[in-house]
């Protein structure tokens, strides 16, 4: 039971991560009036990352919530905070040069990196609808500007603008699924509409109606972040359109963002409803196969990857179907996992696209063994790893879900799975046989390997081989992170 | 020291990993100086080791470091870690410092070749496989040495991979060793099924609780092993991949295929030697199998006229004397002839590569002659060598070839038969060897002028190593001289706690008739030692004293001497009886079920995917109300689903 009383009290312990976030924006913010203070600005940026980082950390173990129930901290929470820390953190490394190089080196990128992430966590600290939504504006608002960063370029401000239609059209669902769960359960608290569950379904008057509307819309709002097929049509415009790092962010942040708060609420919450099973059934299908499918036939690189992330978005919410400890802890491990080697993929893009002219399409990565031996074989890493071959963490990401499927009768769900995984080596190769097979016509321009890249490609190697040596200490920490919890 | 037990194998692979990196960007004496010295630093910390092992009491000498847990599924537990004990010490001692050597010998061998990096980054991986291989505390980690040496040597076969002869060489040996470790696996799952677990220690304590001695399960799963074994060890029926594998460099011939690999598979029986003396019956095979491959591989060695060759079929021919000394339960003697034979055959091997570069790279010994002079160094420590094979007493190899002969037949798990294998055998390799020292230095000078120019003897980096390795020739046998001579056997004495059962079998034999098997013992000691002068003395008449007598008694027998110099056409037989039907079978298997069947269907099913990819890819329009309307019906049928779903 929650202690209303501690949950009352303001206690800022729960919310020093997200603090810091939100004073290292403020000062880079501020602090860009000044020209001397520019070239600060990305150690400021990762400074505070880092600091989030630790004090996250100090919250490890410790359970408790306050603000009047607004905020609950727990190791959940802090799982995927780290998470998100990371995946800035890689960002901002990716940023440094790029941005440079395509004349877009204003202090407000790092800025928004932070508040987005600073949003995140309040997505990730809380178990209350209305906190969940606030913290997801402030992580969408300064992505809907990323995506539109690159305002000179007019297929950057186009996925600017398609993301925020979209964006605002999806929230607009959101908003009214908690606005009918809260008409039916009369709060906003997920703990309390657990408790007053019981009423609330055996209810044949109108509420139990509002209230199972209430979840399908819910369920579309957080489903159009995580881009669930069918709703992700807007992915492959806003990747391919933003900025190269802002759309590593996007393929992995916010999306393991969505699935923190969906986890929470259908997971872990909502647990009693048996419509959800088959609800996740189809989605998880629908959004592996399409995605898998349409990332065949493409001719650019981002976009190819864009798919692939709704594909692997799939394999989470396989994960999500079968609920249960071990299927979240695996899908908790498959979200690190891909962290890394999604983020690695579009480092190495990143890195191709500061040649100058490169739209990141397939026909560019030819001969990229030749000129640049050590970046192909980190590619073809990427690639092993996205489409689940040892000894990468892919591999065991995905072995560990559909071995959770199995385990739960889900057979069928995991053969799809298996199956659309399968179909995925074919595309994934094919960025390996260009770079390493395809005939060289004309001269390769050389790519041009910055420090901070550098350090972006080991973190994202390191850990996407990492982890498929050494899987057991992050799955005691994804078992940590659900222990404990409803 | 115990905790630094991990550097050993990690120094070498921190070697390949600099050299393997950075290839091409460094300069050969960087490339040289990490290869060396990171294989130099694994030896010092062995040998640091060893003393630390040997000043623990006997049956506690024991190092084990777990690095951390590798797999942990259900019952299955493999750990990472390495254990050393008197056996996996001697090993370790024998893999870096013959390693050490060797990886000297290279800088000069190698001075000339143009992917040195390439050399030395392989040179280290082998090292550091072979090392895991020794030290693995279980079945599966010394399978992944198994493998990494299988594979470190197709590459170091292969090395010169533009000449068609070594790739087709670096093949086969991959080849004819899957089928071995086809075995090894066999024999692994089997005890893993049985025991459930696969960690040596376990394993040896459990089996006697598990199986029935003498069952057919150990046997089988001992037979299977022993598979592995033939492969690896180049034992009959898998043995015709080691001569093929003298296309790769000399230096690689003498580590991989002389010193250390090959006799990974004697490593292997001696480790799991409880299991064997478990299953009498796979003994009786091994020792059978070592005895005839001993004997068939010293009768090609006779009609052999490269120089390597001579030494691969030797190499085999010893190989099939440690399996005997394993078949007969003297486990230990086994190990002890590995030690000596890594010494004597590593020198043997790294004075023919002098050779063969003092000859510009001329391997027929039809061409040579009269080396002795030219070559000085080169000629006295392989002639030293050649005494140590020969079994001339005094020499490293006398003693543990005595030791295997007598074992052989006063073993309870003997046999004369066995003996009289040993005993002929023991001859043959006296008088091939000493016909390949007097083809090879003695006599006129039969080379062509232009080779002659070039004759010199090798620079310093390969002459110490070779001088080294002839003071180890010399007195490596002292540590195990036999009881009639009045001494300790160190060896036996220090593997002792690793080796089940057969030395107080042993003794309690020994005992019972004491006195006989004294005399007897001399007895069989002096025949060998006359039958080895003998022979040597009919090389000498053969091909010094009367060359013409060889020459008419090749005519005579030239029967015997044709099919002997085509190895009994064994590599014809597996092409006729193996492989010929295998090509049959594949082509079949490719033509028909593979490219109508299976790529029918497949390429059915991709274009299949690549139609409805190309339907869907209309869906995404670019337009922004195209995308809002498909989100609505989206939304639509998740709401009704769950509005309908409520009631």
């Amino acid at each position: 039971m929650v202690d209303y009383v501690s949950a009352l009290s303001i206690d800022f312990n729960l919310i020093w991560p997200e603090i810091a976030l939100l004073i290292g924006a403020s000062v880079i913010l501020l602090g860009s009036i000044s020209k001397s203070f520019r070239p600060v600005i990305p150690a400021v940026a990762l400074i505070s990352c880092i600091v989030a980082m630790l004090l996250a950390s100090q919250q490890w173990g410790h359970q408790g919530s306050g603000f009047a129930d607004m905020v609950t901290c727990d190791n959940f929470g802090v799982m995927f905070k780290q998470i998100f820390l990371i995946a800035s953190i890689v960002t901002l490394f990716l940023g440094f040069r790029y941005l440079k190089v395509k004349g877009l080196n204003r202090p407000e990128y790092y800025a928004l990196i932070l508040f987005s992430t600073a949003g995140m966590m309040v997505m990730a600290n809380t178990a209350d609808l209305v906190v969940m939504f606030l913290g997801l504006e402030i992580m969408s608002l300064p992505l809907y500007v990323l995506a539109g960063f690159n305002r000179r370029s007019l297929e950057s401000s186009e996925a600017g603008i398609k993301y925020f239609l979209m964006g605002a059209f999806a929230t607009a669902f959101l908003l009214m699924g908690i606005a009918f769960i809260y008409g039916a359960a009369e709060t906003t608290n997920l703990r309390r509409i657990v408790t007053n569950f019981s009423y609330i379904a055996y209810d044949y008057n109108s509420t139990a109606i509002y209230f199972y509307s209430g979840i399908a819309l819910t369920l579309i709002g957080f489903g159009f972040k995580i881009a669930a097929v069918p709703f992700h049509s807007w992915v492959p415009d806003v990747y391919q359109g933003a900025p190269t790092p802002v759309t590593a962010f996007f393929s992995v942040a916010p999306k393991a963002a969505g699935f923190a708060v969906m986890l929470r609420i259908f997971v872990f919450g909502l647990s009693g409803v048996e419509l959800l099973t088959t609800a996740f059934w189809v989605l998880a299908v629908l959004t592996m196969s399409v995605g898998n499918i349409l990332a065949l036939r493409q001719d650019n690189v981002k976009r190819m990857l864009a798919y692939s992330s709704i594909s692997h978005a799939g394999y989470i919410l396989v994960a999500m179907t079968v609920g249960g400890a071990d299927a979240v802890s695996s899908a908790i491990f498959y979200l690190v996992a891909y962290t890394m080697f999604n983020l690695g993929a579009f480092a190495v893009v990143t890195v191709m696209e500061t040649r100058s002219g490169c739209r990141s399409e397939f026909s560019e990565l030819t001969g990229l063994s030749k000129v640049h031996p050590y970046l192909a074989a980190i590619l073809a890493l990427f690639m092993f790893a996205l489409s689940g071959f040892p000894p990468t963490a892919g591999f065991l990401g995905k072995f560990y879900i559909f071995s959770a499927a199995v385990h739960k009768g889900f057979i069928w769900l995991a053969v799809i799975g298996v199956m659309n995984s399968f179909v995925s080596v074919y595309y994934y190769l094919r960025v390996i046989k260009t770079a390493y097979f395809d005939e060289v016509k004309g001269k390769v321009t050389p790519v041009v390997l910055s420090p901070t890249v550098i350090i972006a490609l080991i973190i994202t190697a390191l850990g996407t081989l990492g982890l498929g040596f050494f899987p057991q200490q992050l799955l005691e920490f994804s078992q940590a992170a659900i222990f404990g919890m409803p | 020291m115990a905790e630094y037990l991990f550097l050993v194998p990690l120094l070498p692979l921190i070697g390949f990993l600099i050299n393997g990196l950075l290839i091409g960007r460094l300069p050969r004496s960087v490339v040289s100086a990490v290869a060396c010295g990171s294989v130099g630093l694994s030896l010092i910390v062995a040998i640091m080791l060893f003393f630390d092992l040997k000043a623990l009491p006997a049956d506690a000498r024991l190092i084990e470091q777990t690095l951390f847990t590798w797999i942990s599924a259900d019952i299955l537990h493999v750990n990472l870690a390495f254990m050393l004990d008197p056996l996996s010490a001697i090993m370790i001692l024998v893999v870096t410092g013959v390693g050490f050597l060797i990886h000297v010998y290279s800088v000069g061998y190698m001075a000339h070749d143009k992917c040195f990096g390439r050399y030395f980054a392989y040179l280290n991986l082998f090292t550091f496989s072979m090392l895991v291989l020794v030290l693995a505390d279980n079945f599966l980690l010394m399978f992944v040495g198994w493998e990494g040496v299988g594979l470190c040597s197709y590459l170091l076969i292969g090395f010169w991979y533009e000449k068609q002869s070594a790739s087709d060489a670096g093949k086969k040996a991959f080849i004819v060793n899957r089928i071995g470790d086809f075995g090894f696996l066999i024999g692994m799952f089997i005890i893993f099924w049985h025991v459930g677990s696969l960690d040596f220690a376990t394993v040896s304590q459990n089996a006697p609780m598990v199986f029935a001695a003498g069952g057919t399960v150990i046997t089988v799963a001992c037979l299977c092993l022993f598979v592995g074994a033939t492969g690896k060890s180049a034992q009959i029926p898998l043995y015709v991949w080691l001569p093929d594998a003298m296309e790769g460099p000399t230096p690689v011939s003498a580590l991989i295929h002389a010193a250390t690999m090959v006799t990974a598979g004697v490593y292997m029986i001696a480790r799991t030697n409880v299991l064997y003396m478990m299953a009498p019956d796979a003994l009786m095979v091994v020792a059978i199998v070592g005895a005839a491959t001993a004997l068939f591989a010293a009768t090609i060695g006779l009609a052999q006229n490269d120089i390597k060759r001579v030494l691969a079929y030797s190499t085999v021919s010893q190989l099939g004397y440690m399996f005997l000394a394993c078949g007969v339960a003297a486990f230990s003697a086994g190990i002890f002839h590995l030690m000596t034979h890594a010494f004597f055959k590593a020198l043997l091997f790294l004075g023919a590569g002098s050779v063969i570069h003092a000859m510009s790279d001329k391997q027929d010994m039809r061409e040579m002659g009269g080396l002795k002079k030219h070559l000085p160094i080169t000629f006295m420590t392989m002639l030293i060598a050649t005494l140590a094979i020969s079994g001339i007493p005094g020499f490293s190899g006398f003693f543990s070839k005595d030791e295997i002969l007598w074992k052989s037949f006063s073993s309870s798990h003997g046999h004369v038969a066995l003996w009289v294998l040993g005993f002929i055998t023991a001859g043959l390799t006296a008088f091939y060897m000493f016909r390949l020292i007097y083809l090879t230095f003695y006599g006129e000078e039969r080379m062509d002028a232009e080779t002659k120019k070039h004759i010199h003897e090798s620079p310093r980096t390969m002459t110490v190593p070779l001088m080294i390795l002839a003071v180890l020739s010399v007195i490596g046998g002292l540590v195990g001289m036999p009881h009639i001579f009045g001494a300790t056997n160190y060896f036996e004495e220090w593997l002792h706690p690793v080796m089940a059962g057969p030395p107080q079998e042993a003794a309690t034999h020994a005992l019972a008739s004491a006195g006989a098997n004294t005399s007897m013992e001399w007895i069989l000691m002096f025949a060998s030692v006359a039958l080895v002068l003998m022979a040597i003395y009919l090389a000498w008449y053969l091909y010094r004293k009367n060359t013409a007598a060889a020459g008419s008694l090749a005519d005579k027998l030239s029967g015997a001497r044709t099919t002997l110099a085509n190895k009994y056409y064994v590599d014809e037989f597996y092409g006729a009886v193996v492989i010929r039907p295998l090509i049959v079978f594949s082509l079949f298997l490719w033509k028909i079920v593979d490219v109508i069947i299976i790529d029918g269907f497949l390429n059915g099913l991709a274009s299949l995917w690549h139609d409805i990819s190309n339907a869907l890819r209309h869906a995404q329009s670019g337009r922004v109300r195209s995308y809002a309307t498909m989100f609505v019906f989206g939304v639509i049928l998740v709401v009704a689903y769950f509005v309908l779903g409520s009631n």
